[in-house]
């Protein structure tokens, strides 16, 4: 990669696979659970979460050497409360129908433990470019597994893809619903969510096994 | 010996293949286990794990002869074809058309229980390179006398990939699981297609034909096949008798109705003390003494025929263990060896538990009729730690004697 060097771009590979902030340090994982049955919630959920954790790295990699550290976790607090109500604002303004879908998953945000654990992990001992690249991809490791998630949950589930019917329609009995299929009413209930991200944590540690902790 | 031999020798000579456990699997299944000893004075003991397995499958053949028989009698009765039985030995129920579209309906939901669950243990099997474990033989034969006759064979399969896999394998494979495998196939089932799992039209064969046939305009009546349990839900008046219940002669799942024949396999395993009396008896004691306290409320005037939960709380208490799965689901699968107790006061109160909540999800629980099937998953999750604490319990007693004796 010409623009970014070497280390910088392991900044934003290394938490979608082998660092992932959901698989890998099972962080984040409420959300994931409650949002992902409809893959759009999916993904909106997963360009707030960037939103909020690119600009709140940068915000206080900018401040780091002027938070006294007594007090940096209500500076930490009031950043990324800021940022998600401006989030939640956007999306009642120009998505009404999805932040009713999203409810207080976006308010929650603020609780999520991956921003938290950024900030204090990485924003307030690194400089603003190097914390923006931490913070989008840490968002973009999470919501990578929310829309595998989602993509599954709602195939299943609902047997649409972002509301349109790739199946077929289950009342008309068009497509794959002709020959008997029916939708799994399972997937759509949050442990279903919980057994998918088991299954992608499965598949990945099988895959590579000094991922295998004892 | 020429066969056996020939076996042996082959076995020996493909030791290090891969797929050599699919073949061991059905080879010990036939003479004997694979571990024999060759010196020493040792204790024989007949039953291995196989043998264990094999007496909970005699145990269940009545019970599937009969859900057979039944599949096809409530088939032919709900059109009005044949005279409701009259009794156990009732003209109308142990007839040749009665078993063959019981076989006709029953054999598949076999066959496919088998075939995919042993596929996905064998695969298992070969991929870890373990021997294969028997654990699925009994499994396999519950999967298919829990379900509605008119499942599709298609999600019934789903059904036991999800269980196997992901209610088994991935906690280590037979004899690790947590949950009773053919209750979470079970439990998938009805959470992923509440449809084919519930409801008045399931559990009678042609039902839900039937139902389409009519919306497309036929002049045919509807065939309506309500469980006891969910007249009782709504209110109804129930349409059978005692004895019925007794005998099984009621819709419902496939080998579950007969109470007179899961009572034979109770004492059957109790005989051949694989099943544990404990477990049943404190269960049924758990279930009557809940039926007792709902049948308290209802006589003391706190629930009236007004609220919903009337029918099924007015019922009488000992009613309740003849409905429903309770009876199934208390004898072949809260005695499961794995995923019970293993403590002997554990399995008291794990019994005592299982009982009391299957009642009390029944009656509360308006989006599930039975709750034997939850309570019996609900106790497994808490069976590991009723151990715990009657272990502990048991260490305490002790310390202090031994401080006792000591001072």
């Amino acid at each position: 990669m010409g623009l970014l060097s070497k280390k910088d771009a392991k900044l934003i590979t290394d938490p979608l696979a082998d660092n992932n902030p959901i698989t890998i340090q099972v962080l984040g994982i409420c959300s994931a659970l409650a949002i992902t049955a409809e893959l759009k919630a999916s993904i909106v959920m997963a360009v707030s979460v960037m939103a909020v954790l690119g600009i709140g790295n940068v915000v206080i990699s900018l401040m780091r050497n002027i938070i006294p550290s007594k007090i940096r976790i209500i500076v930490q607090l009031v950043v990324v409360a800021a940022l998600v109500i401006i989030v939640d604002q956007v999306l009642k303004a120009f998505a009404y129908e999805l932040s009713k879908t999203l409810s207080v998953f976006v308010g929650l945000i603020i609780t999520n433990c991956i921003i938290m654990g950024r900030f204090e992990a990485f924003a307030l001992a690194n400089k603003p470019w190097q914390s923006f690249l931490d913070g989008i991809g840490n968002a973009a490791g999470y919501g990578l597994i929310l829309i595998i998630v989602g993509f599954f949950r709602e195939l299943l589930g609902s047997g649409t893809l972002l509301g349109f019917k790739v199946l077929g329609d289950p009342i008309e009995k068009t497509g794959l619903y002709a020959i008997g299929y029916e939708n799994n009413g399972f997937m759509l209930l949050s442990p279903m969510a919980l057994i998918v991200v088991g299954i992608i944590i499965w598949i990945q540690r099988s895959r590579n096994k000094a991922l295998i902790e004892d | 010996m020429g066969l056996k031999n020939n076996l042996h020798n082959f076995k020996e000579k493909n030791k290090d293949k891969k797929w050599l456990p699919g073949f061991n699997a059905l080879f010990t299944f036939l003479y004997m286990p694979n571990e024999t000893t060759h010196n020493g004075t040792h204790i024989k003991a007949a039953d291995d794990l196989k043998r264990t397995m094999n007496t909970v499958i005699m145990a269940l053949v009545p019970c599937l002869i009969f859900g057979m028989f039944n599949a096809g009698y409530q088939h032919y009765l709900a059109q009005g074809l044949i005279d409701s039985a009259d009794g156990f030995l009732g003209a109308s129920f142990w007839t040749l058309d009665n078993l063959t579209v019981g076989l006709w309906k029953v054999l598949p939901l076999v066959i496919v229980s088998y075939g995919v669950g042993l596929a996905v243990e064998f695969i298992f099997a070969i991929i870890k390179g373990h021997e294969v474990e028997e654990g699925y033989l009994v499994t396999g034969m519950l999967v298919p006398l829990i379900v509605p006759v008119d499942i599709p064979l298609w999600m019934l399969a789903v059904a036991v990939i999800f269980g196997v896999v992901i209610g088994k394998e991935v906690f280590g494979g037979t004899g690790m699981n947590i949950l009773n495998p053919a209750l979470t196939i079970r439990a998938f089932l009805f959470f992923a297609y509440p449809t084919w799992m519930s409801g008045d039209k399931v559990w009678i064969h042609g039902a839900v034909e039937r139902d389409q046939m009519i919306a497309a305009g036929q002049n045919i009546d509807a065939i309506s096949g309500e469980t006891i349990l969910g007249s009782l839900a709504q209110g109804k008046e129930v349409a059978y008798s005692i004895w019925d219940m007794f005998y099984g002669i009621i819709p419902g799942s496939v080998g579950e109705t007969s109470t007179l024949l899961i009572l034979l396999g109770a004492l059957f395993l109790i005989f051949a003390k694989i099943g544990s009396w404990r477990i049943m008896l404190s269960s049924v004691v758990g279930a009557l003494v809940m039926g007792l306290i709902f049948n308290g409320f209802v006589d003391a005037g706190v629930i009236t025929e007004g609220s919903k939960f009337y029918g099924l709380m007015s019922t009488e208490f000992w009613h309740h263990l003849l409905i429903g799965g309770f009876a199934f689901g208390t004898v072949f699968m809260a005695t499961d060896p794995v995923t019970a107790s293993q403590t002997n006061k554990g399995k008291w109160i794990y019994g005592f538990l299982v009982g009391f909540l299957s009642i009390m999800i029944r009656v509360f629980n308006p989006a599930y009729p039975e709750g034997v099937m939850l309570a019996i998953l609900l106790m497994n999750v808490f069976a590991p730690t009723i151990d715990h604490y009657v272990v502990q319990g048991n260490v305490k007693k002790r310390m202090k004697r031994l401080k006792a004796k000591t001072a």
